[in-house]
């Protein structure tokens, strides 16, 4: 099932080639310049690497929903980092192609003394999309949120669950080419979580590839043809969903 | 199948690709000029939407400032009816440098969660200052054509060579802002530094005091190594002094504006790629 092709192929849609991620950790913190000026004079500034990935090398093809398992500290996160260009890898290609949905935790970039319109406006062109781009998916925006006519009034006079559901009907407003799904979604009341559970659901079936990352097997092992295994940022194994899900419930319950 | 509402646009991205990160950046940053603009938006909004006076303390400001000076100093520096309009002048070309440097500060610690989680090109926040910054002295510059007007002191034409003297002053501000906000990332009490280097700053540039009362002072050389100073002269000459700057004025002030724009702008992207790293 590994995949050892060295280029990405037609219906490539995420790439890794010996990705590694190495962490260049002071052995003790220095974190103000002042201190990092005298234990320079010193000699004292030592580091020590960390490697949250060491050689992956990844194939996802479109359309798969792809899983992630791996203990707390694996590098689950860091691959996520990766693939959505927030971290360059320290060695290593990564090649992707298509819009990725973001790691956004709902309404980061938020801010309280501007309204909700004014807020979509600011999170959407913080996502890279422009002002025609927006214009045209307010509507759909707004009606997903359902804010009403709060929409106006500043965010500091919305409730948490309006905050959310205005977060994530902006980081969702557009179809991504590849879905990341972290954790479980908890996103306002009950109503609200079939709508995005739902939203979810669409993507997938209009052709998204999905990179599912979760600490429950048999999310996994219902949702996902392929998975891979991560130990201490190493690739134990990449296979189909019940092997790997097998192999992990070992790793955590067995021996 | 739901049909697809956004075409799947073809966007390729490979690490392996990655030519030269200063042009990269250039071309990211266009790409996201909309978010220029929303940022710039949301500065000015949450400035002044809340306060009554709102748009009118940015021109009471300098003009404050202005005064408490003239009081003080018009008489010591031997300029009495002219000090209230070469201050301002002054004022509002060193306001822009302080502000908008320090702002990219403060932008680029609010700025460095987001870029642990979305891609971003990370010039935005610091280049959204400079267009804030922008519309402040645009304010600023109308209490100015008054004082010069009680004071009359003569508006010459050569204040329509503003535009230029700005442009080196926002390039010149710019370079600093990306070269201050690398730092900021990595040791954070660069923040609490600043604002007393900008101090010092201030009084080994001849702000508040005419050229030669520094001179006086501080040795000849040690004046003409301020870069700041270089910018700030062509911006007075052109505003207060009524003069068009020597082509040697011009040409200093240029390579000094347009060199600490590329040394900041190749820092700054050279060093982005560790940004995330710095958990």
């Amino acid at each position: 099932m590994s995949n050892l092709t060295s280029e990405p192929q037609n219906d490539t849609v995420v790439f890794l080639s010996g990705v590694s991620v190495r962490y260049r950790l002071p052995n003790e913190r220095v974190a103000t310049l002042k201190e990092y000026m005298i234990r320079l004079i010193q000699g004292k500034v030592r580091f020590h690497s960390f490697m949250a990935l060491r050689d992956v090398n990844l194939h996802i093809r479109k359309g798969e929903i792809f899983g992630i398992l791996g203990r707390n500290g694996a590098g689950k996160s860091t691959l996520l980092k990766v693939v959505s260009r927030v971290l360059i890898p320290t060695q290593g290609r990564v090649w992707v192609n298509g819009m990725v949905s973001p790691l956004l935790e709902l309404g980061a970039g938020f801010h309280l003394e501007l309204t909700g319109m004014e807020n979509i406006q600011l999170n959407a062109t913080l996502l890279g999309h422009n002002r025609k781009e927006i214009k045209q998916k307010i509507p759909e925006i707004l009606d997903f949120a359902e804010i009403g006519e709060f929409i106006e009034a500043p965010l500091r006079t919305y409730s948490s669950g309006m905050i959310a559901r205005l977060g994530f009907s902006v980081a969702t407003a557009w179809q991504p080419d590849i879905l990341i799904l972290d954790e479980v979604l908890s996103v306002g009341d009950a109503a609200f979580n079939r709508k995005c559970s739902e939203r979810m659901r669409s993507f997938r079936e209009s052709g998204a590839t999905v990179l599912l990352v979760s600490h429950s097997v048999d999310t996994v092992r219902s949702l996902c043809q392929r998975a891979l295994l991560l130990e201490h940022g190493n690739v134990l194994e990449i296979g189909p969903a019940g092997k790997i899900c097998e192999k992990y419930s070992n790793l955590i319950f067995g021996n | 199948m739901g049909n697809l509402s956004t075409p799947s646009r073809s966007i390729i991205y490979d690490s392996s690709k990655q030519r030269n990160l200063a042009i990269e950046e250039l071309r990211s940053i266009f790409h996201y000029r909309d978010l220029i603009f929303q940022l710039v938006r949301r500065d000015l909004v949450t400035r002044y939407k809340r306060s009554v006076l709102g748009i009118l303390w940015t021109m009471l400001n300098p003009l404050g400032t202005m005064l408490i000076l003239s009081v003080v100093f018009s008489r010591l520096f031997n300029m009495q009816g002219h000090y209230p309009a070469f201050i301002m002048t002054n004022l509002i070309a060193w306001n822009f440098f302080a502000q908008t440097t320090s702002a990219s500060l403060n932008a680029m610690l609010w700025g460095s969660s987001l870029f642990q989680k979305i891609y971003l090109p990370r010039t935005a926040f610091v280049v959204s200052t400079i267009g804030t910054g922008l519309v402040n002295t645009l304010l600023a510059l109308i209490p100015l054509i008054f004082i010069f007007l009680i004071t009359r002191v003569p508006i010459r034409a050569t204040i329509f060579l503003l535009p230029f003297s700005m442009l080196l002053l926002v390039a010149f501000a710019l370079g600093i802002g990306l070269i201050l906000s690398t730092f900021v990332a990595f040791f954070p009490d660069v923040a609490e530094m600043y604002p007393i280097l900008l101090t010092a700053w201030m009084y080994l540039t001849p702000i508040i005091y005419p050229e030669e009362t520094l001179a006086k002072v501080l040795s000849g050389w040690l004046l003409r190594l301020n870069p700041l100073y270089l910018v700030i002269k062509v911006f007075r000459l052109v505003i207060y002094d009524g003069k068009v700057p020597t082509s040697a004025e011009w040409g200093i002030a240029t390579g000094v504006a347009l060199g600490t724009l590329l040394i900041g702008w190749i820092f700054f992207t050279q060093k982005s790629k560790s940004f995330a790293y710095h958990v």
